[in-house]
């Protein structure tokens, strides 16, 4: 099939050099240094604040997200409120990159909308430490397609949840609370990580809305990498192999642990025979 | 709806209009009043133009290597080889979770001087590989949905007991059904395209979103303007989905993280 | 006192009025049918006793209190659903054993009850199982054990059976009314299938349109239905329009017919004469008594023990079951008359909206 082969080209062996170019010196010869190199000094920081932005951007996102489409999905909402927010969330999630950074500038940024709006009102962000060039001006930024995936991701899961399990625990004699915590939330629980550790990758791989944001001078793994790569004559490019492999490396553990904490989740989705 | 129903919604409706309504206001924005200014200074850019079509050739050739490459595919996996679906699905699945910026950063490793012949090297076409690859998942789920809803083997079947060949019995059976398919993977393959930075960026192309973080460096109300036309192509593509599959939403694999 | 009262139910939803008027007592172990076409307001009606819905008028009443404003989790009803009503992360012991742990029941007394009742629906080998790895009937039955495991006051079943196979559904019937009769538990079962309401239910009342048509015990609605629509939608019933005659007679296409159920009505009164398809007769033409409809036979529909034989007889279209060797004597095509005994139709007199409730109490009450 050419498609195995186009993806055996395009995607596999380039991942796959990845890691023997993580281990090699420019001149060819097996090192170690550079995959050492990852783990330590700003590379190690890089690591953590990609980890760190990624993670919030996930836990947040994904609540935000949650909500918000319980709220317009749910059987109890207008008609229209479905389809307008499954399209909405359909065109800002796919809405990333360069453009999104702009449009926070002219929301948040140092003469904004929303940050003259706040000024009006004495909130100014900025007299509180707050700036969008920074790691919390990053978060915010990436919520805006964070949230959307969420709505988007989670959608055939809050559909899936029947009314009948609603009223049957009413009927029982459980409260609102109590239906959600035996029922609701075990039964959403594994779709919720899977969607999180979407939302981590997507917030993790993102490169061009940090870039535009600050000018690459956020270290974040993306943007070290995009350095490395990217006209810095002087550096070594297998050091920016050592560190993509790297990224690969946290990705495939987070897929890990999607499967571990998915698999304990969802002991009843597994047939016994 | 219950109160917080409302607020929720309404939390997300601010979230997603502020940006776009500060980005409208800015683009306008001209001294103390409003005019397309920024919009003129953008379309009498030549480069704008340049890159614009660039993109635009980009996206076309990019959609159609991906329909030629999965419509067989999806096609033979559903009809004669369902083994290889699990493989297909993980292979397609994959670019969701892999980060642009690693593969492309494996592409330059692999495909560098030693391997491409120059002229391919210095075209923008040495992107496209890449971007099919990005597109994976949106037009394998796309078409696989597409496939799915239609009765493949009977479609097959009657089609040739009428004695119809296989090209025929593609061409004019199968394809027809699964069109809806094929156009809404065509329509998210190309709002990825025209807004894929990384890629281009680092192998030092000028694409469309190259050149808007370009202009964003030096020209702030012309970058909300193009922002603002950015965010119209996406609008675009995602409508053009709606309007073929009438299906808003329905699936997951409307998204991917190829812009970011 | 009745134990369970629906007080002058009005429910509308909008423009819509699900439930004109539903006014009706229960006793203390009974198992009351509500019977009806879908729409006819009977699912609305339950879902109100459940306290799902709020009625626009009217009142729930149980034992005397009135319930009408009482959340559903604190009414103790026990409802089984249509289907899928089972918690699908929870096993067969743990959906029994919800309704005991919100209550906070202590584990040993759960347990023990959990046991009790699996066994009760015979499923104690499939109480670690989840619902997923049960079959539809199996589902219910867990269903059944949850709803009956709160020990509700009333126990409220919303067409458990539709969703089974024909077979599991005359078995699990059975089955529940069994179990009601054993626990004595007041019993509410709203279903459209008369086969199911009239084979397990003390009494059945018919709705239609948001009202009750009749209501009563399972033989009298299938002998004695109150009115054409009960009389329709209960089993098959030839139907015949015809007009008074003479004391006990009425005149159908000009032919005179003997019903005894016609006594007492005005002379020239437009009615409805029904009769059931086993009490009609059929004989071939030539040897016929001369008050007897005539017509053609069109067709044999072979139900097993009895073949119905179909036939034209003009205006009207008539059902009439026979024994396979009778109905074998008059081949289709063959010229028949019908009869029946003059005790064997009864008489509706035909109200302007013949949907509507009746204006007479049927004959013979």
């Amino acid at each position: 099939m050419p498609f195995l082969a186009w993806a055996a080209a395009f995607l596999l062996v380039p991942a796959g050099a990845l890691l023997i170019g993580a281990f090699r010196t420019q001149d060819g010869e097996f090192t170690t240094e550079f995959f050492k190199d990852i783990f330590k000094g700003s590379s190690l920081d890089a690591y953590v604040k990609s980890v760190e932005i990624s993670l919030i951007t996930a836990l947040l996102g994904g609540a935000l997200g949650f909500l918000i489409a319980y709220a317009a999905l749910s059987p109890g909402a207008p008609r229209l409120l479905r389809p307008a927010f499954l399209t909405f969330s359909g065109v800002a999630a796919n809405f990333g990159g360069v453009p999104l950074a702009f449009a926070f500038i002219s929301t948040l940024g140092t003469v904004g909308m929303a940050t003259r709006a706040l000024d009006a009102m004495g909130l100014n962000p900025y007299d509180h430490g707050f700036t969008l060039f920074g790691f919390w001006g990053l978060v915010v930024t990436y919520l805006y397609f964070q949230i959307p995936l969420m709505i988007i991701i989670i959608a055939p899961a809050i559909d899936g949840l029947k009314a009948e399990w609603r009223e049957a625990a009413s009927n029982l004699g459980a409260t609102s609370t109590q239906y959600w915590r035996y029922v609701g939330v075990p039964v959403l629980l594994p779709s919720i990580l899977g969607s999180m550790v979407l939302l981590f990758g997507g917030s993790f791989a993102a490169y061009a809305t940090a870039y535009a944001l600050t000018s690459g001078h956020i270290g974040l793994v993306p943007l070290k990498i995009g350095e490395l790569i990217n006209g810095n004559v002087l550096s070594d490019p297998h050091q920016a192999y050592a560190l993509a492999f790297g990224m690969v490396i946290v990705i495939a553990v987070a897929m890990a642990i999607y499967f571990v904490l998915d698999r304990r989740a969802s002991r009843w989705r597994r047939s016994v025979q | 709806m219950t109160r917080s129903g409302w607020f929720w919604v309404a939390v997300g409706l601010l979230y997603f209009l502020l940006p776009l309504a500060a980005t409208a206001e800015f683009s306008f924005k001209d001294g103390d009043s409003y005019s397309f200014a920024a919009y003129r200074e953008i379309f009498d850019d030549p480069q704008f133009r340049d890159t614009f079509f660039l993109s635009l050739k980009l996206a076309i050739v990019t959609i159609i290597v991906a329909l030629l490459l999965f419509i067989p595919t999806v096609y033979w996996v559903h009809l004669r080889l369902p083994q290889f679906r699990p493989l297909v699905q993980f292979l397609c699945a994959l670019p969701f979770v892999v980060p642009p910026i690693v593969l492309i950063v494996g592409i330059l490793y692999v495909y560098n001087y030693q391997w491409v012949p120059g002229k391919y090297l210095g075209s923008p076409y040495y992107l496209v590989p890449g971007y099919v690859v990005l597109g994976f998942p949106f037009m394998f789920f796309a078409l696989d949905n597409a496939f799915r809803a239609i009765d493949v083997h009977t479609l097959t079947e009657a089609s040739q007991s009428l004695g119809a060949g296989w090209t025929r019995t593609l061409w004019k059976v199968i394809l027809p059904n699964i069109l809806t398919g094929a156009l809404a993977g065509a329509f998210l393959t190309f709002a990825l395209v025209m807004g894929e930075f990384t890629m281009a960026s680092l192998a030092l192309f000028n694409t469309f979103p190259t050149y808007i973080n370009y202009i964003g460096q030096t020209k702030a109300n012309p970058a909300a303007a193009l922002t603002i036309i950015s965010f119209g192509i996406t609008w675009l593509a995602l409508l053009g989905i709606l309007f073929v599959g009438r299906r808003p939403g329905r699936t997951a694999v409307q998204v991917g993280g190829g812009a970011r | 006192m009745a134990y369970l009262e629906l007080e002058k139910l009005h429910k509308e939803f909008g423009d819509f009025t699900a439930i004109e008027e539903i006014d009706v007592s229960i006793q203390a172990g009974e198992f009351l049918s509500l019977l009806g076409p879908s729409g006819c307001g009977k699912t609305t009606a339950l879902r109100i006793v459940a306290g799902f819905e709020r009625p626009t008028s009217g009142r729930v009443v149980v034992e005397g209190k009135d319930l009408t404003n009482v959340p559903p989790n604190h009414r103790d009803m026990g409802m089984v659903f249509q289907a899928y009503s089972l918690f699908p992360n929870m096993t067969a012991e743990a959906n029994v054993e919800f309704g005991l742990r919100v209550r906070g029941q202590s584990g040993a007394e759960r347990r023990k009850r959990v046991e009790d009742l699996l066994e009760l629906v015979g499923l104690s080998a499939a109480a670690k199982r989840y619902p997923h790895q049960l079959s539809g009937g199996m589902q219910q039955r867990v269903a059944l054990a949850r709803a009956l495991a709160i020990e509700p006051r009333v126990l409220l079943l919303d067409e458990p059976l539709s969703a089974l196979d024909a077979k599991v559904r005359v078995q699990l019937r059975e089955e529940i009314r069994r179990l009601q009769t054993q626990l004595g538990i007041t019993t509410l079962y709203v279903t459209h299938d008369q086969e199911e309401a009239l084979s397990v239910s003390d009494r059945v009342a018919v709705l239609s349109q948001g009202q009750i048509e009749q209501i009563g015990a399972p033989a009298e609605i299938y002998n004695a239905p109150g009115t054409p629509f009960v009389a329709e939608f209960i089993g098959t019933m030839n139907r015949l329009e015809a007009t008074v005659a003479e004391e006990g007679q009425v005149q159908v296409n000009g032919m005179v017919l003997a019903v005894t159920d016609a006594r007492g009505l005005p002379r020239g009164e437009r009615v409805l004469v029904l009769i059931r398809p086993e009490i009609l007769d059929l004989q071939r033409a030539d040897g016929a008594a001369s008050s007897a409809l005539v017509g053609e036979v069109v067709a044999h529909i072979f139900l097993g023990a009895i073949t119905r034989v179909k036939v034209d007889a003009g205006e009207h279209e008539l059902s009439a079951d026979l024994p396979g060797h009778r109905a074998a004597e008059l081949p289709v095509g063959s010229q028949v008359a019908a009869s029946f005994p003059a005790d064997g139709g009864r008489v509706l007199a035909l109200s302007e909206q013949p949907e509507g409730p009746a204006e007479r109490a049927p004959a013979g009450q």
